[in-house]
């Protein structure tokens, strides 16, 4: 600590001079890094243990190169598998790993760094710390400066652990990939500076980061469905097709140059966003909010809840269409380019679980929107815990109006909306298509009772504790990983059985099966009423 | 020598809202200056522009001798800033919290700090989100007095605290002024601005409307006076100054402009008074008097 002389000492005759614009950035820094303390290491844990675990699976799984080749040639083959995960760049291990993890990685870290920007940008400003920090010795640049240095530190952490994990396999691969999962992290960093600079609010900013990830995902989902090499335009404009395109451990070298594209777009990102805070006063945005109307009309606690939520369910509802539409686009290509190969085929029906390609897709897109929907679920279960811990539903209740009641405006958000998105989905993937319309809303709806069960447990999570609420988020990561990376693990069954998307039928293609949905739905009810139950009991967060 | 804030002619706008509109402040070194005004009349947006915060549209701000919006970095090691309310990290000790703003205020003194921790009965291991409203608020006033900051700019300080930590709050205000420092005090609570500041601003709707001492500001306002007389009242009607005169038998009470006590005073002696009590206005009537809305002096348009 400096002694009280030394400050004193300081001439104080002479005017001071010079903007110092970066002035207190290290110590804003040590600031944001001693907050993440517990959050940024669960994340490289995390990684490290899929990336480090999947590797090893992967390894027992297709121990010969003859049988590695085959399963890369399946597929790269098989459109579904490349446009949930993408194309595969060779027959290595490495080669195996980074087309599994790679574009899971970058999604994760993207993730990451979106909620570490607005955290220590936009939210300071919302709270007004802010401007109890800014009243000290702190240039106008630091506090975004400081954001991003611990963003993109934290992303090369967590390239390394990508790095570390793979470099049995080979260290150039695992560097290129490291680099590839670290880049792709920096560009979402510097997307949510600039969004964070635009909108007023952090959970504005946050979600038009995490809209602009979906749809990177989209994009290159999109490129990889039509074409094996990655070099679809669609794959080139989305950072996640980026990260693919690296090619670590691929057969033909890595293409180091790729990580270029991450550094001069991430440059140019951070460079809108300190144009865009000079031009601000702290605490505004452009995108003001404009004057809300002198007189409400909000009826009660079900009105608030749909006032709250409504945004968010829009942005949802939007990004389902969209994605509907273009995945559906996609499914007479898909079609086309599949091989006749038995592993590919086992590995497919695990997937998608059907010998017709067409449904076997449009089964496996279906699931897709099925397991994002249960993030939907969850964020939308979580506002709860949200009005609780900010206070705000202690007036609520200090008011006419039970606990029930005010839980029950939130969840009939959370249930029906998960409703209406993935009717948007089938609409949208009937539009794209143009056909089996009524194929495709059964198979998407089917998902709903296993959305349910994600949104029920979050419920009796939160009614249990709002310190087990956050755990919430980690059950719904997890079935999406089950979903999404499990099935060409070749995970034990008890294991993916975890996943309530596991026991639904894969429509269209097999029979309908009602009895996993009477079962998920009375399964869903039963958690809903446990946690509110628990929830009556309890003492609520002061 | 040089002001410790200087103000004049400052504008502030946002979009269609003018939240300044021709601000002066005047602040002298050591001097303990409040700050007032109703809600909303530009007095948080005035404190943002004297810290930099805001850019202000027109006008002329010096802080200590500097602009505050170039020279805000180096400015900065000799204020210190206390919000009304105050919002901490909900997973950093109060202790962490304090020795951070030390830190961007170019240090602060342990000695003193340990003793404001003791005197504000502060709990300095308690995370961010565990304290109450009072309990942040002094986690912000510690910070600010144990930092060795020339101005405290300290906006509704005391907002949640109890009457106990109130008058802790006073005499470490009264302390940082014998130790030469200047404060610069927004707040309502009346007693607080009587019993700590030399001088007042008074703002409404963007502007000054009145600064000075508060012996000048009473000035300004009428006393009221009863007295009971060995004989009639004599004259009291035509003396300037002279509102709501009521006279029964040898019982006056009257109200005065407190500047023409005097002739008021001579006028009663004149008759010879048995009994007299004169109160001076209270401050709740002097601020309601310049918090009112424009137009409300002239009584009849309201």
């Amino acid at each position: 600590m400096t002694p009280a002389a030394s400050v004193t000492a300081a001439p104080s005759a002479a005017p001071p001079r010079g903007h110092r614009p970066y002035a207190g950035t290290g110590t804003l820094v040590r600031l944001a890094l001693r907050r993440d303390r517990v959050m940024l290491p669960v994340w490289m844990l995390v990684v490290g243990a899929m990336v480090t675990g999947g590797t090893g699976a992967l390894e027992g799984l297709y121990p010969t190169a003859a049988e590695r080749a085959d399963i890369a040639a399946a597929m790269n083959a098989n459109s579904s598998m490349r446009s949930l995960v993408g194309p595969v760049f060779g027959d290595t291990v490495g080669a195996l790993a980074a087309w599994r993890f790679g574009v899971f990685a970058a999604v994760l870290a993207a993730s990451m760094s979106l909620v570490v920007v607005v955290r220590h940008t936009r939210e300071e400003e919302e709270t007004g710390r802010q401007e109890m920090l800014s009243s000290g010795m702190l240039g106008r640049r630091a506090p975004l400066t400081a954001a991003l240095a611990t963003a993109l530190l934290g992303n090369a952490l967590l390239g390394l652990v990508v790095t570390a994990a793979l470099a049995g396999q080979g260290l150039a691969g695992a560097l290129a990939l490291g680099g590839a999962v670290a880049g792709a992290g920096a560009v979402f960093a510097a997307l949510a500076a600039v969004a964070a600079q635009v909108t007023e609010s952090a959970r504005l900013a946050k979600g038009a980061t995490a809209g602009a990830l979906g749809a990177a995902f989209v994009l290159r989902a999109a490129g990889d469905a039509g074409e094996a090499g990655g070099g679809a335009a669609a794959t080139w404009l989305s950072p996640l097709g980026w990260t693919e395109n690296v090619r670590a451990f691929g057969t033909g070298g890595e293409r180091w140059w790729v990580l270029a594209v991450f550094a001069a777009v991430t440059a140019l990102l951070v460079a809108a966003a300190y144009t865009l805070t000079a031009r601000r006063d702290v605490g505004m945005s452009f995108l003001a909010s404009r004057p809300g109307p002198a007189n409400g009309r909000i009826g009660g606690a079900g009105g608030l809840a749909w006032r709250l939520q409504r945004g968010s369910l829009l942005g949802w509802s939007v990004g389902f269409l969209a994605a509907g539409v273009v995945f559906g686009g996609m499914v007479d290509g898909a079609a086309e380019l599949v091989g006749d190969n038995e592993q590919a085929r086992a590995i497919f029906e695990r997937m998608g679980g059907q010998a017709r390609l067409t449904e076997a897709f449009l089964s496996a897109m279906c699931g897709l929107f099925g397991l994002v929907a249960g993030l939907y679920v969850t964020g939308s279960v979580l506002r709860l815990h949200g009005e609780e811990s900010s206070q705000r539903a202690e007036p609520m209740l200090a008011a006419a109006l039970g606990r029930m009641r005010w839980a029950a405006g939130h969840l009939v958000i959370a249930f029906g909306g998960s409703a209406l998105i993935l009717l948007l989905a089938a609409g949208g993937l009937w539009l794209g298509h143009g056909k089996d319309g009524g194929a495709v809303l059964g198979a998407c709806l089917v998902q709903l009772p296993a959305v349910l069960a994600v949104g029920g447990l979050a419920v009796l999570l939160y009614g249990v504790s709002p310190q087990a609420a956050s755990a919430a988020w980690g059950v719904a990561g997890l079935v999406l990983a089950l979903g999404w990376i499990g099935p060409a693990l070749d995970l034990p069954q008890p294991v993916l059985d975890l996943s309530p998307f596991a026991h639904l039928p894969r429509l269209p293609g097999t029979p309908m099966d009602w009895t996993p949905v009477w079962v998920l739905t009375v399964l869903a009810a039963a958690l809903t009423a446990a946690g509110l139950v628990r929830l009556r009991r309890r003492d609520l967060a002061g | 020598m040089t002001k410790a804030i200087t103000v004049s002619g400052l504008h502030k706008s946002f979009g269609r809202t003018h939240a300044l509109d021709g601000l002066d402040l005047d602040v002298a070194p050591g001097e303990v200056h409040g700050f007032l005004g109703p809600n909303g009349s530009g007095k948080s947006t005035t404190i943002r522009v004297l810290l930099g915060l805001l850019r202000a549209d027109a006008g002329s701000v010096r802080v200590l001798g500097g602009d505050p919006w170039h020279d805000a970095v180096e400015l900065h090691r000799r204020i210190a800033y206390v919000p009304g309310d105050v919002t901490l990290w909900r997973n950093l000790s109060g202790g962490e919290v304090i020795d951070l703003f030390g830190r961007l205020r170019g240090g602060l003194d342990p000695a003193r700090r340990a003793e404001l921790v003791e005197r504000f009965e502060l709990d300095p291991t308690k995370k961010g989100r565990s304290y109450s409203k009072g309990n942040r608020q002094k986690v912000a006033l510690v910070a600010a007095f144990a930092s060795d900051a020339d101005l405290l700019i300290l906006d509704e300080p005391t907002s949640g605290l109890d009457p106990l930590m109130e008058g802790v709050f006073r005499s470490c205000v009264a302390g940082e002024r014998e130790r030469g420092r200047t404060v610069l005090l927004s707040s309502h609570i009346l007693s607080e601005v009587e019993s700590l500041c030399d001088r007042v601003s008074i703002i409404r709707q963007g502007r000054t409307v009145e600064t000075g001492t508060l012996a000048e500001l009473r000035h300004l306002t009428r006393t009221s006076v009863t007295a009971e007389l060995a004989a009639p009242p004599n004259g009291l009607a035509q003396l300037p100054g002279v509102h709501d005169l009521r006279v029964q038998g040898h019982r006056v009470s009257l109200q005065v402009d407190t500047d023409k006590i005097d002739a008021v005073l001579r006028s009663l002696t004149g008759s010879g008074v048995r009994s007299l009590t004169s109160t001076p206005p209270t401050l709740e009537e002097l601020f309601l008097r310049h918090y009112a809305p424009a137009g409300a002096d002239e009584g009849a348009s309201r």
